[in-house]
């Protein structure tokens, strides 16, 4: 059985391709004919296992810790094409071993969405995780916020080496007071950015209130955000400040990027000791946004960006992280099971910092749920059409010399990736 | 305090005081939607609305008119508990004088007369309606039509394990036309009692069923000031969300 399973997988992942197929059905093969796959071939990595996982930021912070630790030599495997749950990494894994199931790499670095990642650390303990943040996302199909704390926790429990939580979000930093063997990492925020991260508890609180999970002492954390400014961040970590340029954008990426620090200090060995953080921060100044993750185009020779928004958290981070002021901007939100069918969320954000600008075009399947929501916050409506390629057009089209923005539930994104395709250069994402 | 010194405008008609109950920690859902909902529409019929929260531990506010609360997590309803059977005298004598009020999804469940959880705890409710909820395993989840005498159809999205079953004391919202609604037997959704509107439905509610939100405003005008006069709200967008999400899949 093992000697057929990797180049019968690799047969169907080839054959997938040809007919354009999804990228888990040569996973899926292979996890059946040989259910050991996986975890034989990642046991065979010097560095082991990072499972990255949360409600936001995960894609981005893949990609940061994917580049950091490519500084520092080593050959990382990671599930690339966004299939973030097990047996699209059980595919990913087939695209990378050579026919007798070996993998050449020191470490992988995987991005899980929280329910998947349960089932995939039952399957692989992983030596390192990366806890980043439990927001309201997706509730239709996680129940309730504590509930998706509670798998972030299994995840933390299974690891074996480093678990490294955000010691911002009171739900993840917790996870740390029942761990008993792991070694617990923390990277944090300075005060002064704390206010630009509401989190859940706090959205609708009375001023002053305490969020109701809240640390009662804050930990010391390994890397700590202390101040964005508009193209660099400073960074503290081993009791200094370092201040580097950042191609990344939004204050929300770019805490993430402390968190891939961590993440990248803790695999390369004791926290500090081998890493060499000069090229680190070479590394990390380099990292480009992932798709859609405020990834900026051209479009008529104007920037065009894209900011993915999947709650209301992200919502708000990219209505601040983006102020409106000068740009023409679109809101696409589809409700396809990807997006969350609940609109609900829609009204957990604050729309005032788009009044005076108003929102030029309205597109995507709930178009009419978020003229609505507008409306409620006396924002200005320019064009609805729920159908996004005429509305992509249209909007180009009356906004022509203006920079423009579009904030997109995630099928929109890839929707109008697809239509800017046609118009300027837009990395295919598979 | 009168309604001069709330900053009225020289034209109102009056003012209306819309209480959020518990929006710190019963808020899981858009259920801001709701109270937003009122606080506009009740500008845009001409009156004055002015908004008020009650938290656990603070001060229950004289002279409400509307009460609006939601959903929490089960967290969220344990940290609430305690604080709500201490007002349960409050609410019940202003629910049972005809004071308009909307309870979703948690606070519906304990608005009524107990939670049994799975593990056969009993939670007590308040007992303003005459419902009785029990755990279950099972998640209801996703969009839901009701048909509604009252209100004509009623558009939402249900997400809940809890399964309500209605007493004689109170009859449904209306006839589940898509989704489950309160149990997964009875085939309705939501309960009615007096002026208390209760529902599972999230979406938020009160955006895309307008009908809802006057109810609670024109009851809330006439208990205050004898009538309601109503203004002209601009409904089209609400018409065109509740034509399109009539279309969307479960």
């Amino acid at each position: 059985m093992l000697y057929i399973s990797v180049p019968l997988g690799k047969l169907v992942r080839r054959v997938s391709r040809l007919r354009g197929g999804g990228s888990a059905l040569p996973g899926l093969v292979v996890e059946k004919i040989d259910p050991g796959f996986m975890q034989r071939t990642l046991a065979t990595l010097p560095h082991g296992v990072a499972v990255v996982s949360g409600t936001n930021g995960k894609t981005t912070t893949t990609k940061m810790v994917v580049e950091l630790l490519e500084s520092q030599g080593l050959k990382v495997f990671t599930n690339r094409t966004g299939s973030n749950f097990t047996r699209g990494v059980a595919a990913a894994l087939l695209g990378e071993v050579d026919w007798r199931g070996r993998l050449t790499a020191d470490v992988a670095v995987l991005e899980l969405d929280e329910a998947h990642a349960v089932h995939f650390v039952n399957r692989v303990p992983p030596r390192y995780s990366l806890l980043l943040n439990v927001l309201r996302d997706q509730l239709d199909r996680f129940g309730e916020i504590d509930k998706t704390a509670q798998l972030l926790q299994h995840v933390a429990d299974k690891t074996t080496g480093t678990v490294v939580l955000n010691r911002e979000d009171p739900r993840v930093a917790r996870i740390a007071e029942t761990l008993t063997g792991q070694d617990v990492q923390y990277f944090g925020l300075d005060d002064s950015l704390l206010s630009t991260f509401p989190n859940d508890d706090d959205m609708r609180a009375a001023p002053g209130s305490p969020a109701p999970a809240a640390l009662p002492h804050k930990p010391a954390a390994d890397v700590v955000l202390r101040k964005v400014g508009p193209d660099t961040a400073d960074f503290e970590y081993d009791g200094a400040t370092v201040t580097t340029g950042m191609k990344l954008r939004g204050v929300y990426n770019i805490f993430n990027a402390a968190a891939a620090l961590t993440l990248a200090r803790s695999i390369c060995g004791g926290g500090a000791a081998t890493a060499d953080h000069a090229t680190l921060l070479t590394a990390l100044a380099q990292v480009e946004p992932a798709f859609g993750r405020g990834e900026s185009l051209t479009v008529d020779g104007q920037p065009l960006d894209l900011v993915l928004v999947k709650n209301p958290s992200g919502f708000r981070l990219g209505l601040k992280s983006f102020p409106a002021g000068g740009y023409a901007t679109m809101i696409a939100i589809n409700d396809n099971y990807a997006d969350g069918r609940d609109m609900s969320w829609l009204w957990d954000v604050e729309f005032d910092s788009l009044r005076s600008g108003g929102v030029d075009q309205l597109t995507g399947s709930r178009a009419y749920d978020m003229a609505l929501r507008l409306q409620y916050d006396d924002v200005p409506i320019g064009g609805v059409q729920p159908e996004i390629a005429p509305a992509l057009a249209a909007f180009i089209r009356a906004a022509k010399g203006k920079p423009k923005r579009i904030f997109c539930t995630y099928t929109a994104m890839l929707a109008i990736r697809r239509e800017l395709s046609k118009i300027t250069t837009v990395e295919v994402v598979s | 305090m009168t309604a001069e010194s709330a900053g009225v405008q020289p034209d109102s008609k009056g003012t209306i005081r819309v209480l959020q109950l518990y929006p710190r920690d019963m808020n899981i859902y858009g259920d801001w939607g709701n109270a937003l909902v009122l606080k506009q529409r009740i500008s845009w019929h001409g009156y004055t609305p002015e908004l008020l929260e009650y938290n656990v531990g603070d001060e229950f506010p004289a002279d409400v008119d509307v009460i609006v609360g939601g959903g929490g997590q089960d967290s969220g309803q344990l940290v609430i508990q305690d604080d709500l059977h201490s007002r349960a005298g409050v609410l019940t004598a202003l629910a049972e004088d005809g004071a308009p009020m909307l309870a979703i999804c948690g606070l519906y469940q304990l608005f009524g007369r107990f939670f049994k959880t799975r593990l056969g705890t009993v939670i007590p409710g308040i007992g303003i309606l005459d419902v009785e909820t029990h755990g279950t395993d099972e998640r209801l989840i996703g969009n839901v039509k009701v048909a509604t005498e009252e209100f004509g159809e009623v558009l939402g999205y249900e997400n809940h394990s809890g399964q309500t079953t209605l007493g004689s004391g109170v009859r449904p919202l209306g006839t589940t036309a898509k989704g489950t609604g309160n149990n997964t037997s009875d085939g309705h959704e939501g309960a009615r009692y007096k002026n208390v509107v209760a529902s599972y439905l999230h979406g938020s509610l009160l955006p895309k069923n307008p009908a809802i939100a006057d109810f609670l405003i024109r009851t809330a005008a006439e208990r205050k000031y004898g009538t309601f006069t109503s203004g002209a709200p601009d409904d089209r967008y609400a018409v065109l969300a509740r034509e399109h999400a009539t279309r969307r899949p479960r």
